[in-house]
């Protein structure tokens, strides 16, 4: 007979206490648990979001809001940088031997509150997430360059907007509320086209639409900065406006604008957009839906991947770009890493030492529960003492026994752990597109079970101790 | 097989004073030899056996079970030397609760350290007449089949010495004679030297050799 099936004996010998502190123990490894695998995928989706490309062309400016924009859809909208920049990347010699996909994006619309991006289809053609997972559709195709107002739609957008293929939507700018159906007729509709799979990433929660369309959109024909000025002039006074209506008035010419992004022009121009708007025509009636030339074009970012066949120009082409006077070229891999550890990182930290001491909170628990058990045990240890058994060896079983609870509670805790993770998954997903399972683990829950067993040591030394120095013979008499 | 000399025993007073409980000049017992120790209460019967097994130690003098003086060895030594040589039965049986009536008995053999016959264990068992019982815990046995299960638990190393305190002091007068026959045969089938320390007359009576512990513990005489 083993020294554990000894410890086990005694465990049940006290079913019911022995169960409740287990389950205290369980509790906080639930916790630990929970924590570690939530923070650990939405750590894993976050940082892969950004692995389709490897740098982020952009205006110059602040790096992280570039990269919350872009990848994360998050924020407010950078400044702009020329459509030509995105030309020369993929066909001038200075950029395009170090680059193998480029794609354009220009963000800065919505349909009701989800980010409407336009880009072209190779985005989804081109791009993989997650490594190396291509994108799918769980309905529909990809948009096409050559039907502008096409779009796909994320799987969550899809999901909690009930969009499907065939339906038309109206982009809206951000900030303007659409109030039950009545839609923003600012836009022309878009049709939608297809339905991402789910990826896990954040595009899950986006819009996308074909660029070309989006410079088919007279207000934007500047570029999508002009978007964000539009709304923000939009929230200056009435007398504002009004003078801006007269400027508008000898500023039929959208375009005039657009190839000027000083604020003066897109002032006016947005101003000529608004008035059209509160005329309350029809929403695109002063529209070109020409499309507009390239050199007039703006964009919000580049998605770039290098060539990874020639690594020394790959590695060459950011401080080519950043050598630009207009331009930054950055790798979302190492900003994310920067925010998560700095940021998130600490909060995880944070919930990590919370839930471990709920953790040594219920190991307190096991000392309370077999010390106290130690008075009424005392005749059996020392009839055990009696039958031959040696100090060390009781003093061993108690310590056995702290750790089969331990760990008992820790198998309890995993369980639950994981438990609570595919119970909170759903809603997770619905607020973060991130989708955990409850079999996902990670490999620090593995620190979990050298770590019980040191706890479980520490906690049942005290009562081990009492076992140890038990008087055989005071207590048999006792209960004689 | 058993040999004290000039054993004196005493314990400390709450006021500091010590209390002298045994002072025994000589006493023996041979190989295999039955013999029941009567004494009024308080005369020092219990803190014998405890110091026989090596439970307690005596302040000075020596026991000597076989050729060893257990007096000389170390608390660990002597707590394998009493798994090993020396079979006890209790007064209140005192077998673990979580246990089922096989495991107390192999539970006795575990810390011996030595190998654990579980054919031994079980044999045990059948021949106290618990050989249906084997899977029971304590709790679900009558006091007779308790004390039965630690008469086989005492004889599971084949000791050399049993010592009973009491054994039929709990047990129900219909029993008695059944927990006294089965010690006496137990030691005799495997040559077991038995001490038994008994108030019953009945029980005493049954003995060749009874001994007064108050004639030849002199702390009580004193």
């Amino acid at each position: 007979m083993s020294l554990w099936k000894i410890a086990w004996r005694s465990i049940q010998q006290r079913a019911l206490a022995s169960a409740l502190t287990a389950f205290a123990v369980g509790l906080g490894v639930a916790l630990v648990v929970a924590v570690l695998v939530i923070h650990g995928v939405i750590d894993q989706s976050f940082r892969r979001g950004a692995q389709g490309y490897d740098l982020i062309v952009g205006a110059k400016g602040e790096q992280i809001q570039l990269v919350l924009n872009t990848v994360f859809h998050l924020g407010q909208a950078t400044e702009n940088i020329p459509y030509t920049y995105y030309e020369e990347l993929t066909e001038s010699p200075r950029f395009s031997p170090a680059v193998e996909v480029a794609i354009p994006v220009a963000m800065g619309h919505a349909y009701k509150s989800y980010p409407v991006i336009a880009t072209t289809p190779d985005m989804f053609d081109q791009l993989k997430y997650l490594g190396d997972r291509e994108y799918e559709f769980s309905e529909g195709r990809n948009f096409k360059t050559s039907e502008p107002f096409e779009a796909v739609v994320g799987a969550t957008v899809a999901r909690k907007l009930h969009l499907k293929v065939g339906d038309t939507f109206r982009p809206t700018h951000p900030g303007v509320e659409i109030v039950g159906d009545v839609e923003d007729t600012h836009h022309e509709p878009v049709k939608i086209v297809g339905v991402l799979a789910h990826t896990g990433t954040p595009n899950d929660r986006a819009i996308f639409m074909n660029l070309e369309g989006f410079y088919k959109f007279g207000c934007h024909q500047a570029g999508p900065s002009t978007v964000r000025r539009f709304m923000e002039k939009k929230e200056k006074t009435s007398a504002e406006e009004h003078a801006h209506d007269k400027d508008a008035d000898h500023s039929e010419d959208g375009e005039d604008h657009a190839h000027d992004a000083d604020e003066h022009g897109a002032d006016e121009h947005d101003s000529h957009e608004h008035k059209t708007e509160e005329h309350g025509t029809d929403g695109h009636a002063g529209h070109s839906h020409e499309p507009i030339a390239h050199q007039d074009r703006q964009l919000s970012a580049i998605l770039v991947c290098t060539d990874h066949s020639k690594p020394a120009l790959a590695m060459q082409l950011p401080d080519v770009i950043n050598a630009e006077p207009d331009a930054q070229a950055i790798a979302p891999a190492r900003v994310i890493s920067e925010l998560f550890d700095g940021i998130i990182g600490n909060v995880q930290l944070i919930l990590v030492i919370l839930a471990v001491l709920v953790v040594v909170v219920a190991g307190i628990g096991i000392l309370v529960s077999i010390y106290n058990s130690m008075s009424d045990r005392r005749h059996e240890i020392a009839v055990m003492r009696a039958l031959g058994a040696s100090r060390i060896l009781v003093g061993t079983v108690i310590l056995l026994e702290s750790i089969l609870l331990s760990l008992g509670g820790g198998l309890v805790g995993l369980l639950l752990g994981h438990g609570l993770v595919g119970i909170l998954a759903p809603t997770i997903a619905e607020h973060t597109g991130v989708i955990v399972s409850a079999f996902q683990f990670q490999w620090n829950e593995l620190i979990l079970i050298p770590g019980l067993i040191v706890l479980a040591s520490l906690v049942g030394y005290a009562p081990a101790a009492v076992a140890y120095r038990t008087d055989v013979a005071k207590s048999l008499t006792t209960n004689q | 097989m058993l040999d004290l000399r000039d054993v004196k025993k005493s314990f400390t007073e709450p006021d500091g004073g010590e209390l002298p409980i045994l002072d025994i000049e000589e006493f023996h017992l041979d190989e295999g030899e039955q013999m029941a120790l009567v004494g009024r209460s308080g005369c020092g019967k219990t803190t014998l056996l405890y110091v026989i097994a090596g439970i307690s130690r005596p302040d000075s003098g020596m026991v000597k079970v076989g050729q060893w003086d257990i007096t000389l060895f170390t608390e660990a030594e002597r707590d394998r030397f009493r798994a090993e040589q020396i079979g006890y039965v209790f007064q209140t049986f005192n077998l673990l609760p979580g246990f089922t009536a096989l495991e107390n008995v192999l539970l006795g053999m575990r810390f011996a350290g030595g190998h654990i016959d579980r054919a031994r264990a079980k044999h045990l068992l059948e021949r106290v007449g618990l050989g249906h019982r084997m899977t029971h815990r304590p709790g679900q046995l009558s006091v007779g089949e308790q004390q039965r299960v630690s008469v086989a638990r005492a004889l599971a190393n084949q000791p050399r010495l049993l010592l009973a305190d009491e054994p039929t002091a709990n047990v129900d007068a219909g029993h008695q004679q059944q927990v006294v026959d089965m010690l006496r045969d137990g030691c005799r089938e495997d040559n077991v030297a038995l001490m038994v320390v008994t108030h019953t007359p009945e029980v005493a009576n049954q003995f060749d050799r009874r001994d007064n512990l108050e004639h030849f513990n002199r702390a009580v005489v004193a």
